[in-house]
């Protein structure tokens, strides 16, 4: 789960990191006050939505000369311009694709003096197993542009989880960034008060980029991006409480109220697979024949036919979606269950494309009977090659 | 021979009370008469778990009675994600020699955890968020069918769980059956990796030949394929075909296993195929493709 720079900044100031004072706004009314809050007199102001290369983007609605996605402003009517410009509008980066995102809320920031702009970021490590910081003086830009052509510039500091960050982490890290004097000293604080936030909290990304070191010689994190473990928020209330469920795909959301995983993707082939890695080699075998997915979906090991039926009908309610495949290889999954469940979703919402069905496994006999018997008009097919040739030849034939 | 277990492996169940795990220990029983020898509850220890035949097994309060009074070397973990990472630990702290984790949903903040005490330990742990282990008609630790495997030569390792069962199946229709096949999950942070397998199934004079099938996400592909390079230089080297699942799935988006997205650029699939065909692997484009390609890497 992502969440918004200015909750993620709020959550790290929270543990004592040195943050600047910022306001989120929703309306272009509450600019002034937002700006007039914060000591000035240089201000920033930052869109906010779950995507990077803010900075860089456009927006679709205000022709190619206008500025980006975070605009400086020297003076408290420059932000309430900017902000009256911004919100409302798509703003399109290379992480957003081509449709972009409408920015509904923006933060208004405190500008800062920058002397110079690191890259500082905490993930799992996981040739290692555990937590990690990656360290660059190279700040400021893409860090994936910065691992393809001067890899030598990030570092990886592993954290023994039985220590937590020890004296001689710490000498590593600021050895890395190049950091002395009350730089180094406030790194002496900040990375053992991220790796606390980003342990305690589950998260599974705290990229700060920037991190800059001040003209006063003093350490600011200037930047926050944080996404969460979703397979702990149920110990999170605090966390699941900042989520933007105007950032996500609203057949997204459907899926994540059944514990569904589904990603939604272009394509016209529904897919409704169980296990992972099955559900991936779907999509691939789709595309091997000539076809694109329209979702990834993974039902998951032990659903029920509620479950079942909740993912058929996501599935079905997609207009893009032309046929449907279901390719189950029952473990922990009985093939029964995927039977009665899919049965039962046809039953109430109808079936007005095509849908394939490949069922092995655990139960196989007892869920192709239960298919048999129901009457719907179900193509089934033997293997997996065979049903994913099926289902791309009943949808082109359409 | 088989890796890992075989018929005399004694089985211990950890969330033997719940549904999944009364399920799958009932279908273990009834697999060639695997030898589950008794489950864990801290509350209902003393008592008796009977299955839907009229199985029976005893009930133990801690790992640690449930090994001294079987003699059990191996644990399976089907308790709830919440409360797996204990479960693990204590598995560990009983000092079990395999313990194989079927629970899906971790924290991995957990997981980080446990490899801490498991790297400390002399404990093996397969998984968590995976099938199992199956040494056919000896002994199946975990969710897999048992009607889709046969006695036979290949060795299947994979990150997996479904695919395993892809692989596993379609070697069986051939008619080359399987010495052992292990699901080392599809986490982000886990027990086992293909190097730890495939160093197995190399040593393994039964295991003629090799399926590995991986995901995007991470390096655990490339890291082997480095690793049977290497070997096959030192002259250990065994017919291999392979898969990896997500060649089209877009970048930065997790698909369903935590450990199976591609971020940074790394971990995506073409660079993993790249470097298992540079180590002599054949990399079948079709998931259904895996038996004929592997017996397309047999005949050489």
């Amino acid at each position: 789960m992502n969440i918004h720079e200015y909750q993620g900044k709020q959550l790290l100031k929270a543990y004592g990191a040195p943050v600047a004072d910022g306001v989120p706004i929703f309306t272009a009314e509450e600019a002034e006050a937002a700006a007039k809050k914060l000591p000035g007199p240089l201000y920033v102001v930052k869109s906010q939505i779950h995507a990077g290369g803010r900075g860089k983007g456009k927006f679709k609605e205000l022709g190619p000369d206008a500025k980006g996605g975070v605009r400086l402003a020297k003076s408290v009517e420059e932000v309430v311009a900017h902000a009256k410009e911004m919100l409302g509008n798509t703003l399109v980066t290379k992480q957003t694709g081509p449709a972009g995102k409408q920015v509904n809320r923006l933060y208004i920031e405190d500008g800062a003096d920058i002397d110079r702009e690191l890259y500082l970021s905490l993930l799992v490590d996981r040739t290692v197993g555990r937590v990690a910081f990656v360290v660059s003086t190279e700040g400021g830009m893409d860090i994936e542009a910065v691992a393809e052509a001067t890899p030598e510039k990030i570092i990886t500091v592993a954290i023994d989880p039985e220590t937590g960050v020890t004296d001689a982490d710490v000498a590593k890290i600021n050895g890395a960034l190049k950091l002395s004097g009350e730089a180094a000293e406030d790194g002496k604080k900040l990375f053992p008060l991220l790796y606390k936030a980003f342990s305690d909290k589950d998260m599974s990304l705290l990229e700060i980029n920037p991190l800059i070191v001040m003209t006063n010689g003093r350490l600011r994190v200037l930047d926050a991006k944080v996404s969460f473990d979703g397979n702990a928020l149920f110990r999170h209330d605090d966390v699941k409480e900042l989520r933007d469920i105007t950032e996500e795909d609203s057949k997204e959301i459907e899926a994540s109220k059944w514990d569904l995983a589904y990603v939604a993707l272009d394509g016209n082939i529904g897919c409704m697979v169980n296990g992972a890695g099955l559900a991936m080699a779907t999509m691939d075998i789709i595309k091997l024949y000539g076809a694109e997915p329209a979702n990834f979906c993974d039902v998951g090991g032990g659903a029920g036919k509620e479950k079942v039926a909740a993912a058929f009908k996501i599935i079905t309610a997609d207009p893009r979606v032309e046929g449907i495949l279901v390719n189950i290889f029952g473990g922990i999954m009985k093939c029964d269950v995927i039977a009665e469940g899919v049965v039962a979703a046809v039953k109430e919402v109808g079936l007005k494309v095509p849908l394939v069905v490949r069922l092995e496994g655990t139960n196989v006999e007892l869920g192709k009977k239960i298919i048999n018997e129901s009457g719907l008009n179900v193509i089934s097919a033997d293997d997996l090659d065979d049903a994913a040739q099926k289902i791309v030849k009943a949808v082109k034939g359409n | 021979m088989s890796i890992l277990i075989n018929k005399d492996t004694k089985v211990l169940v950890q969330g033997l009370t719940g549904k999944t795990g009364t399920f799958h220990t009932e279908q273990a029983l009834a697999y060639h008469g695997t030898r589950m020898v008794g489950g864990i509850h801290p509350k209902k220890g003393g008592e008796n778990w009977t299955g839907a035949k009229g199985e029976t097994l005893p009930i133990f309060a801690s790992v640690a009675e449930g090994r001294d009074k079987t003699g059990a070397t191996a644990s399976v973990v089907y308790v709830p994600p919440a409360g797996a990472a204990a479960a693990i630990i204590e598995a560990i702290e009983a000092e079990m020699e395999l313990i194989v984790c079927i629970t899906e949903g971790i924290p991995v903040m957990d997981m980080v955890k446990v490899k801490a005490k498991l790297d400390k330990s002399e404990s093996r742990l397969i998984g968590p968020n995976c099938p199992g282990i199956v040494t056919p008609d000896e002994c199946k630790i975990g969710i897999m069918p048992g009607n889709i495997f046969r006695k036979g030569s290949v060795g299947v390792v994979s990150r997996s769980g479904t695919l395993t069962y892809e692989a596993v199946f379609q070697t069986t229709n051939e008619g080359l059956g399987q010495t052992t096949a292990v699901g080392i999950g599809g986490d982000p942070v886990k027990g086992t990796e293909f190097i730890d397998v495939l160093e197995m199934f190399l040593a393994d004079d039964e295991t003629q030949s090799i399926i590995m099938i991986g995901e995007i996400g991470g390096s655990a592909e490339e890291d082997a394929a480095q690793f049977l390079r290497d070997e096959a230089k030192r002259g250990r080297s065994k017919p291999m075909a392979g898969f990896i699942a997500g060649r089209t799935a877009p970048p930065g988006r997790t698909m369903g296993h935590a450990g199976a997205v591609i971020s940074g650029g790394k971990g995506g699939a073409e660079d993993k195929i790249a470097a298992m065909e540079a180590a002599g692997i054949r990399v079948s484009p079709s998931p259904a493709r895996l038996g004929k390609t592997l017996v397309e890497a047999i005949k050489g």
